[in-house]
């Protein structure tokens, strides 16, 4: 490891960003040295996306200073941080699809063209820092993992000494996630300064030397990692202790709500994920989880079971005894069912209008919204019912959806649904990109009405929920089902295996 | 660096009333600027597109006779825009609601009886549905763009027209003008009060309004229309079939301007000639617009349109003023109705 120069890289001092009455950043401190890998961490809305973006000269600072080497900068632009040498890999991937890895990385670097001597230089850099990549394919036949390497090999071509990570490990499978941190450390040990953006406590205990926890938009505390374990960090992020899950009854023998068979479906947009064979079912009382690693087929599968869509060649979907494989959601709905997708915003809910509003989108077909002429009245009591249920907390009372947080919204979303009484529940990504107290919430909600007799599906990405709630675990990969397995029979690195094992199927046919 | 729009956070009841009206004191600037341009005095510019029409017991009478087609066809078209379906040939709509019910005129002609002004009517909003329901069925059948469609129908339903009155439908005492026979009594919707010109449309054109307010903010039907607009994917979650909105969207839009037509050729009209709109399925996407898609509004602004129509007429003659100016005015008014809509939804911020 090089020695470490009493100059940090970057220091940043009080640096503070509003927007309108909302402080997003509130006199901020943060140093990165060379040769250390800083993690970042807070809740979602912390200020952590805030801070990176002025550090990359995507937003000005309302005050503060920002010292490069020792130098104060004015970060005005991105071209500016990255011409000192600052580098960024965003958590949403921004590459074309039709285009190869090749092209884009050369569509990234300002200057060069996709000849044989950036492909040289890409070869090089990811030989140096063991990134995998096959620079003549097409990005939309890539993995998450393969996708994140051309941002990182983009971003290392322009040899940067600073490079932040937004959530690098968010889409990645554990073993992906292992590779990233190889490179990591190569980078580290040649004397690059890493801010790492995560809030997978695990690995920032593993990967990082030091940290800064948000809170609020506030600086709340400086640690070491190593020096503390997951729940003491966990406790600085959120502020006081996060409630376990209480586990459910465990009971997997109760009768098939949901049981789907040999399903094969053709998707309707171009690159959609074929599903091939999809065979599954969840009784009452019990919680499966479907884990994978994004873009695997997860869209369409929940697609296929809400009756949004999907062109279903061959097999069936048995809501209990009834064939719903050619009914559309509100019949399903109407036979028990009940659905919770990705998308809050736009698929969930209609981003302008009340969460009174909202009750409507899947309430008309079962519940009493009032008849043909909407009720007021009875939307604004469902919504009132479902706000002080799961403690929804918004700017008013009736408040519209695009006005309340990931995690505000989604105790709405999923309580609206579980104020219907379904015999099934089925939730894609349920606590994707939702606060730490809000996601303990849903995660209780969901185990709990399994122990009350609801058979629960959860599409999820996220394997630490997955082990935390289910009674099984099933594998989607590349557009086919891994037969469920019990939870506590299984461990990590089995369920990683099976997110990858058959990673290529689905593309070669 | 440059400009850019930044959505707006929340837009308040107050800007979505002053938009429209900011976006018309615009548009009546740049027009004050280019009729002084061409040496043309405001002052008569005035007199005629604005104190006479709302003076004179005529002209009152006109400006609400010329707004009863742009009404009906303007609350059709909100069910149409607000469900992000663009239905651009209410005009051709509207010539088939016409086209149809003058059929009816014909075949009828000297029969009389109560029952034949309704039948008109019917087949006015028959006519109209049907030819709505083509592109309709086009865009669900074969994915095709809706806009285009729907436009081009119009001079097809314009050409029908035109050959029907100088062909079959000819009045062969007509000295070979191209126009149809004279409608009976029978087949003429009549006035409110002898003598006036006040005709039962009038009456048409409230309920519509009346119904369309209750249908868009208070039914399950109006909510589908809206989730269909403001986010197909939850609108396609809450089960709402968009093919079938599709159909219902352009048969009410189809519908409201066929009736449009029927009721203009009936009491205004009073017979079927190659030219028996002014142009009013164009227009009506303005008022929809200026009226910021709301059912009240687009009455108001029905009513706003239709002065402007009736001062163009007279502004051919006081001011030598082609009634293509008046065009390029209601065009100007569109803009600036939009650039309005753009700025109530969005602010203009310098990108740092």
């Amino acid at each position: 490891m090089t020695t470490v120069p009493a100059v940090p890289l970057i220091r940043c001092v009080g640096l503070t960003k509003r927007f309108g009455a909302l402080v997003a950043n509130d006199a901020v401190n943060l140093t990165v040295r060379q040769g250390e890998i800083h993690a970042l961490l807070g809740e979602n809305g912390a200020g952590k996306s805030t801070l990176v973006k002025m550090l990359y000269g995507l937003l000005k600072p309302d005050g503060g200073t920002i010292e490069w080497l020792g130098q104060p900068v004015d970060l005005d632009a991105p071209e500016a941080a990255r011409r000192l040498g600052i580098g960024m890999v965003f958590q949403h991937f921004s590459l074309f699809e039709e285009m190869t890895v090749l092209e884009n990385i050369a569509l990234g670097t300002a200057e060069a063209r996709a000849d044989a001597t950036l492909a040289a230089r890409v070869t090089e850099v990811a030989r140096t820092y063991g990134l995998e990549l096959d620079l003549a394919r097409p990005v939309w036949t890539l993995s998450a993992g393969e996708r994140q390497r051309i941002e990182i090999a983009r971003c290392l071509l322009q040899e940067p000494k600073l490079i932040v990570l937004d959530e690098p490990t968010s889409v990645l499978t554990p073993q992906e996630s292992e590779n990233l941190f190889a490179s990591l450390d190569k980078l580290r040990d040649r004397g690059a300064g890493i801010l790492f953006i995560s809030h997978k406590l695990e690995e920032v205990r593993r990967l990082c030397t030091a940290a800064t926890i948000l809170r609020g938009g506030k600086v709340v505390a400086e640690a070491d990692p190593r020096q503390e374990t997951a729940a003491s960090l966990a406790r600085l992020m959120v502020g006081e202790g996060v409630k376990d899950v209480r586990p459910g009854a465990g009971a997997t023998s109760g009768t098939p709500m949901l049981v789907v068979d040999r399903l094969t479906v053709q998707p309707e947009i171009s690159h959609g994920i074929p599903l091939r064979d999809v065979s599954l079912s969840v009784n009452a009382g019990e919680v499966v989880a479907i884990a994978g690693v994004a873009g695997n087929g997860q869209s369409e599968l929940f697609a296929a079971l809400s009756g949004e869509g999907g062109r279903i060649v061959r097999g069936t979907i048995h809501l209990g005894e009834t064939d719903v494989t050619r009914m559309d959601i509100g019949a399903r709905r109407k036979r028990g069912a009940a659905f919770v997708p990705e998308g809050r915003l736009g698929h969930a809910t209609l981003p302008q209008r009340s969460l009174s509003d909202n009750i409507t989108l899947s309430w008309h077909a079962t519940e009493d919204v009032g008849g043909w002429f909407l009720s007021l009245e009875r939307l604004k009591q469902a919504a009132g019912a479902i706000i002080r249920r799961f403690d929804v907390r918004g700017p008013n009372s009736d408040p519209r959806a695009a006005q309340l947080s990931g995690g505000n919204l989604q105790k709405y979303i999923v309580g609206r649904e579980i104020e219907r009484k379904p015999k099934l529940i089925i939730v894609d990504q349920p606590t994707w990109g939702v606060d730490a107290r809000a996601a303990a919430l849903i995660r209780q909600t969901l185990v709990d009405i399994a122990r009350d007799g609801a058979a629960v599906l959860v599409i999820t990405q996220d394997l630490d929920e997955a082990f935390e709630i289910s009674d099984r675990i099933a594998v989607i990969c590349g557009g086919t089902m891994h037969a469920p397995v019990a939870s506590r029979s299984t461990d990590r690195e089995a369920i990683g295996l099976l997110m990858t094992a058959t990673h290529r199927a689905g593309e070669v046919a | 660096m440059g400009l850019m729009l930044v959505p707006r956070p929340h837009v308040s009841r107050l800007r979505g009333v002053l938009t429209p009206l900011a976006a018309f004191a615009v548009a009546l600037a740049i027009a004050a600027v280019v009729l002084t341009a061409m040496g043309k005095s405001l002052v008569v510019a005035f007199q005629v597109y604005i104190a006479e029409p709302l003076t004179s017991a005529w002209g009152v009478q006109e400006v609400i006779l010329k707004a009863v087609p742009l009404t009906l066809i303007a609350i059709g078209l909100i069910f149409a825009i607000r469900a992000n379906r663009w239905n651009i040939g209410a005009e051709g709509q509207y010539v088939m609601g016409g086209l149809f019910g003058g059929a009816v005129a014909i075949a009828t002609h000297g029969m009389g009886g109560f029952w034949v002004l309704p039948l008109m009517l019917i087949a006015g909003v028959a006519g109209g549905i049907l030819y709505g329901l083509v592109p309709a069925l086009l865009r669900n059948r074969f994915g095709i763009s809706e806009i285009l469609s729907s436009l081009m129908l119009v001079y097809v339903a314009e050409l029908l027209l035109d050959y029907l009155v100088r062909g079959p439908w000819r009045d062969p005492r007509a000295f070979n003008f191209p126009k149809s026979v004279n409608f009976d009594a029978a087949a003429t919707l009549q006035p409110f009060i002898e003598g006036g010109k006040l005709h039962w449309g009038v009456a048409l054109a409230v309920l519509a309004v009346l119904a369309a307010v209750i249908l868009l903010g208070r039914s399950l039907f109006g909510f589908a229309v809206a989730a269909t607009g403001e986010a197909p994917r939850a609108a396609n979650f809450a089960g709402f079939n968009e093919k079938l909105l599709t159909l219902q969207v352009f048969a009410i839009s189809g519908g409201l301007a066929g009736l449009a037509g029927i009721v203009e050729v009936s009491a205004n009209i009073g017979q079927l000639q190659p030219s028996i709109s002014q142009g009013y399925g164009f227009t009506a996407i303005i008022v929809a617009f200026l009226g910021r898609l709301t059912p009240v509004g687009a009455l108001l602004s029905a009513v706003v349109l239709s002065m402007l129509l009736i001062g163009s007429e007279t502004a051919q003659i006081m001011l030598k003023l082609p009634f293509d100016m008046t065009r390029a005015f209601m065009g100007l008014l569109l803009l600036c109705v939009l650039a309005g809509e753009a700025m109530t939804r969005y602010r203009l911020v310098r990108r740092a």
